[in-house]
């Protein structure tokens, strides 16, 4: 087993719950639980994988699957927003939406194949050993995902915009009162977590696994929820998360194949335990666990309240 | 609110009628452990399903659930089902064995069928499966004689009988023709998943595989043989469409005869409890056209020992077989019992490795 080729590996396999987790990061950030990313998700790579057949463009699947996990999320937030429906319930239809849509529209598309997603030529940098694999031998997707990490690290915490989603996340009556428009900046917030979920969904159906299949995703979109919460919110910390996930299911395909024996269930187990550990600390300590996750998260907001 | 309480009472009202109007229809359900778009496993049996309505027409109403886990949730799925009038009921997953026999304990008088199971705990369930090992015995034989690397590489699913007699039969059937040959195993402990599945057929080929069998649901490996230029056997369906040039033959599921026989028998009122276990003679398992990549004598030893088995003259487990800790199994000449096969835990001599517990 060669071990740069599996954390090469893992990057392509941890991608788009990366994505999926950066945009469910910024939707809680702004006080809003969307428990349907697997469904966004879902949308997002049979859309993807739709336009990428008929353009012949995997680019504009990304874009296509970033558009269409941002339109069905608006669905949540008309529920969420505007009429003030429970945002569990809302966000756990969205997801049973999502994934009966998907199959109904993707049901043409199966066993086409997507065209394929050239890797990013770095000036041959890709045939340095090691470093080579690791770092420069990737498609345009997981670059993406990797800015897309620092950059909402960038907004939340050095931008004017940030801080302000931020205060509506701690307290929305309070940035109501100051005048901030709670609705509409939740609106933005929660169509940038559909087309992150979209974008990690394209990218599951066009990188990950080039293929349509109906309910594909096969729970990752859950996965992207817990690590939210293992990251306790903070965008750097979600790449560790998501990696580690990858990490874990990728290195124990590869060792059971080299025939090392190892207990199967504990590996399968460990990002779920750890998940479990972080909320534990987070909660034993009260003013940490204020500090990290969003004051207001899953609490309706009506402005006459 | 109102309004939709109106809307729902009255929707009622017409689900309720239409039962009644049609109570003389037979009404056969189906549970599936994946999609039924998964193009493998959950695919074919609704391709028997639809046989069912097609051979029946207005005689016969079908319902199904798709994606259900293996477990409780499958308990309460088949409890709706009865409750809502199904005389058969199809349960198309190993794991749906013991919740099976549990609502039919509750519910005498539906007739129910479990696949792949072996526990008929009550007079209404029969259990019923196809010899799949069969299969395996001719595409070992073809994965035998292609493999460069002598590496096959296997994903397996659950360390259940059925798998491990899979993996035993290709596993000797290669090895007849190939002295050499290495069987990789890989355990994903999932029926479908595609990217789990995808990322055991890359593990795969990193280590030196460039012929992938599976046993799991969804054509993920198929696409990444493809991929990779390696190759590849379609599983529960041919699979083609999904590697044209990686697929070199399937393993191909054909539940239609059987379920349309059963469905037949509870509308005759006929129906008694069955053990079926029907292989590619009674044809319900089938090998798919052979690819052009296959050379017309490997093609030719291969029909012949798909006709052998027709014919009873050739069994996937004839002796001498060693097991795998070198102890004596089957003697010369001797074949494996239905028993054994049935209940089988152990890796035949040759196979690297240990069975995940």
């Amino acid at each position: 087993m060669d071990p740069v080729i599996v954390i090469a590996s893992l990057i392509v396999a941890s991608t788009p719950i990366v994505f999926a987790a950066i945009g469910e990061l910024v939707v809680e950030k702004s006080g809003v639980l969307n428990l349907g990313v697997e469904g966004m998700m879902i949308i997002g790579a049979v859309c993807g994988f739709i336009a990428a057949v008929e353009t012949g463009s995997p680019l504009m699947g990304f874009l296509a699957g970033a558009a269409a996990g941002a339109a069905i999320s608006l669905l949540f937030a008309l529920l969420t927003q505007v009429l003030i429906a429970n945002q569990v319930a809302s966000g756990l239809a969205l997801t049973l939406f999502g994934l009966g849509l998907s199959a109904l529209i993707g049901h043409k598309y199966t066993g086409l194949r997507p065209p394929p997603t050239p890797k990013l030529e770095f000036f041959g940098a890709a045939d340095i050993p090691i470093i080579g694999p690791i770092f420069f031998n990737h498609d345009l997707g997981v670059y993406a995902s990797l800015i897309l990490i620092v950059a909402v690290w960038y907004f939340l915490k050095h931008t004017r915009q940030g801080l302000i989603l931020r205060a509506i996340g701690e307290n929305h009556d309070a940035a109501h009162a100051l005048g901030y428009k709670v609705v509409r900046i939740r609106v933005i917030a929660i169509m940038f977590g559909g087309a992150c979920a979209g974008l990690g969904g394209a990218y599951f159906s066009l990188i990950r696994v080039p293929l349509w299949n109906e309910g594909m995703t096969a729970g990752i979109g859950w996965i992207a929820l817990a690590i939210v919460v293992f990251a306790s919110w903070k965008p750097w910390r979600i790449l560790i998360g998501a990696y580690l996930f990858g990490g874990v299911t990728v290195l124990q395909l590869n060792l059971q194949g080299i025939g090392i024996d190892i207990p199967v269930a504990y590996l399968s187990m460990a990002p779920y335990l750890a998940t479990i550990i972080v909320l534990v600390i987070m909660s034993a300590d009260r003013t940490r666990a204020s500090l990290n996750a969003p004051a207001s998260l899953g609490r309706i907001f009506h402005a006459s309240s | 609110m109102n309004l939709l309480k109106t809307l729902a009472a009255s929707a009622a009202l017409a689900v309720g009628l239409g039962g009644a109007a049609f109570a003389e229809k037979t009404k056969v359900g189906f549970v599936y452990v994946g999609p039924i778009g998964d193009f493998g496993w959950s695919y074919e049996h609704d391709q028997g399903r639809l046989a069912v309505e097609e051979a029946f027409g207005d005689d016969v109403e079908t319902v199904f659930a798709e994606s259900v886990p293996e477990g409780a949730d499958s308990e309460r799925v088949m409890t709706q089902m009865a409750l809502d009038g199904a005389d058969l009921i199809f349960t198309t997953s190993f794991g749906y064995m013991d919740p099976t026999n549990n609502v039919a304990a509750k519910f005498p008088d539906v007739k129910f069928e479990h696949a792949t199971g072996f526990k008929r705990e009550h007079p209404n369930v029969s259990t019923y499966s196809a010899r799949f090992y069969e299969g395996r015995t001719v595409i070992g034989h073809i994965a035998g004689h292609m493999t460069e690397t002598n590496t096959i590489g296997y994903i397996a699913s659950f360390p259940i009988p059925e798998v491990i007699r899979g993996i035993n039969s290709a596993y000797l059937a290669a090895k007849a023709v190939n002295p050499d040959v290495q069987m990789k195993i890989v355990w994903v402990f999932t029926w479908f998943d595609p990217g789990k599945e995808a990322d055991a057929a890359n593990a795969l080929i990193e280590q030196g595989a460039d012929i992938i069998m599976q046993h799991t649901d969804s054509p993920a490996a198929m696409t990444i043989a493809e991929e990779k230029g390696i190759l590849a056997f379609g599983q529960a369906s041919d699979m083609k469409q999904f590697g044209p040039n990686a697929r070199l033959s399937s393993i191909i599921d054909d539940w239609a005869p059987y379920y349309v026989a059963r469905t037949k028998a509870v509308m005759d009122g006929t129906w008694e409890q069955v053990d079926v276990w029907d292989g590619i003679k009674e044809g319900m398992v089938a090998i798919g056209e052979f690819s052009d990549k296959i050379p017309a004598d490997v093609q030719a030893s291969a029909t012949a020992i798909k006709e052998g088995i027709v014919a009873g003259t050739v069994h996937s487990f004839t002796g001498p077989i060693n097991k795998q800790d070198g102890s004596a199994w089957l003697a010369d000449g001797e074949t494996a019992d239905d028993g054994t096969l049935l209940g089988m835990n152990f890796y035949v001599e040759g196979i690297e490795g240990d069975i995940p517990q």
